[in-house]
């Protein structure tokens, strides 16, 4: 197999594996425009390094964690309801990252491929930072599992039993900042939150317990970027939309078993 | 008697949205003493049950808790996501990892047979028994209740307010209750106090149901009913099944009105 097909499985494959886990929380807290909102300020921080030349992956992820701090921040403060305030800055900042790569000089850039993805130009480096920060991820979902299902089911019962819900909040929310701007090069700022619905809610189909959905959406999502990948191999697709189409059949396959009542 | 002493409020006052929601409230609670919150809707029960938890700080007064105190704490109902997969083994082991460990309570609140089922697909009664299995699962020092017997049919409630008095007994633990049903929690209340943005009046129950402050509160129709219920309280209790016709309270306490009337 060629080295670009052997990168862009493993960089899929991790994403995916801490996209399931970490979709789960995205759908049960609701917080799928929440997701949006972080990828499309992410392509502020495309802007950004474009601009002063400086390390793209790093500018993406240091941009997508300000705006998830500034988001907790306002979201805590109240000014208005939480879903204006996102469709305010999700839609500014994708806007205003178009604008300010439309006006680079460096007119040779593929926006499209931030937009939806290139997944088989990863690099070496790029796996690299793929990999470190899905362990980073994985690691802290793992050590804060508990806790975060705990904050998620009744917050008020949690803040009472003695859990730091607005730290674990923070920190669920960078996690979520830190997956989206690494996993931006595999389907780009406008199909991301897909990566992380898509398999939870087709994972929910077959689950009992939260950690078996969660199990179930890193698996599905595996699935999903395999067969993407291959399908983009074959037919030569975009890789991108090849992924986020075969989670959709993924999940239709999961609902139109008939779902038995007990 | 003072290392009974769990929590103490003085003269806490509070205001929410710019509308005073309660005034000087003075407020203490023991091991071992089951107190009932009382008062109609919007005399500030739940807020005056939120700054005892800790969830909301007064705005003036003083608020001591004994040192290392632990809340269990049943919400007055729970919302669980239908995307979340949740059964009561491991809602409960949110609290208390070791199944074990649980065993006990869950014995004593008998729900050892829900322990795979779905939350979701509880009925209310099941739920508030998981809600206070949760509650006492973490061994606590004090145990608030928000309206524990919502959306529990009258014989449920009856069998839960007995349940109550029992982890009273049992845990020694400190109860603070909020309930509309005085008349069902009447026997095993130590003191009741009646909300109304102050404290209009406190005791106990026999003595707060006489008291001109409750009448007026609730009319004088509520509180004959309510005086009627303690007179009859065992008598009604050996029929429950056959004198409660349905899940009206009021049908309940007209019907032991009948009997001695």
């Amino acid at each position: 197999m060629a080295d670009f097909l052997v990168y862009a499985l493993i960089a899929g494959v991790s994403i995916a594996m801490i996209a399931g886990p970490l979709g789960c929380f995205v759908v049960w807290r609701r917080m799928s425009y929440f997701g949006d909102t972080l990828a499309h300020a992410s392509l502020l921080g495309v802007a950004f390094a474009i601009l002063f030349s400086i390390q793209l992956q790093l500018a993406i992820i240091v941009c997508c964690l300000v705006f998830a701090g500034l988001l907790l921040l306002l979201e805590r403060r109240q000014i208005l309801a939480t879903d204006t305030l996102l469709g305010i800055i999700a839609h500014s900042t994708l806007a205003f990252g178009l604008l300010v790569l439309s006006i680079s000089d460096r007119v040779q850039i593929d926006l499209s491929s931030f937009l939806f993805g290139d997944l088989l130009t990863v690099t070496r480096t790029d796996l690299m930072w793929i990999v470190a920060c899905c362990v980073m991820c994985a690691l802290v979902l793992f050590r804060f599992w508990d806790q975060f299902l705990a904050i998620t089911i009744h917050r008020e019962l949690a803040i009472i039993e003695g859990l730091p819900v607005n730290r674990l909040y923070s920190l669920l929310v960078l996690l979520m900042a830190l997956l989206i701007a690494v996993a931006m090069k595999i389907v780009g700022v406008l199909l991301i939150t897909s990566l992380l619905i898509i398999p939870a809610a087709a994972a929910r189909r077959f689950s009992t317990t939260p950690e078996q959905m969660a199990a179930g959406a890193a698996g599905i999502g595996v699935v999903a970027v395999s067969a993407g990948l291959a399908m983009s191999y074959l037919w030569d697709t975009p890789a991108g939309p090849s992924i986020v189409v075969s989670a959709f059949v993924l999940f239709m396959l999961a609902y139109a078993k008939p779902q038995r009542h007990r | 008697m003072t290392t009974d002493l769990l929590i103490k409020a003085q003269d806490i006052s509070i205001e929410l949205g710019g509308r005073s929601v309660l005034k000087d409230i003075n407020l203490e609670l023991r091991r071992s003493r089951l107190v009932t919150l009382i008062g109609p809707n919007g005399a500030g029960k739940t807020t005056l049950v939120r700054i005892v938890l800790g969830l909301l700080a007064p705005d003036s007064g003083k608020l001591e808790r004994a040192d290392g105190l632990r809340i269990g704490y049943m919400p007055q109902k729970l919302f669980i996501e239908p995307t979340l997969p949740l059964t009561v083994q491991r809602f409960l082991q949110l609290a208390s990892p070791s199944i074990n460990n649980l065993r006990p309570v869950l014995e004593e609140v008998r729900i050892s047979h829900l322990l795979n089922q779905q939350v979701s697909k509880l009925s209310g009664g099941e739920m508030q028994r998981v809600l206070l299995a949760r509650a006492l699962s973490r061994e606590p020092d004090l145990l608030v209740l928000d309206e524990p017997a919502q959306g529990v049919d009258v014989n449920g409630q009856v069998e839960l307010y007995e349940l109550i008095n029992s982890i009273r007994d049992h845990h020694h633990c400190g109860v603070l209750m909020v309930s509309h049903d005085l008349h069902l929690v009447m026997a095993g209340t130590d003191e009741v106090i009646c909300l109304n943005q102050h404290i209009c009046c406190h005791g106990k129950p026999e003595h707060v149901s006489a008291d001109p402050a409750y009448l007026a509160l609730f009319g004088r129709r509520e509180a004959q009913t309510l005086a009627v219920y303690t007179h009859n309280h065992n008598h009604v209790h050996d029929f429950k099944g056959g004198i409660v016709s349905d899940n009206c309270c009021d049908t309940d306490l007209k019907s032991g009105e009948h009997k001695h009337g």
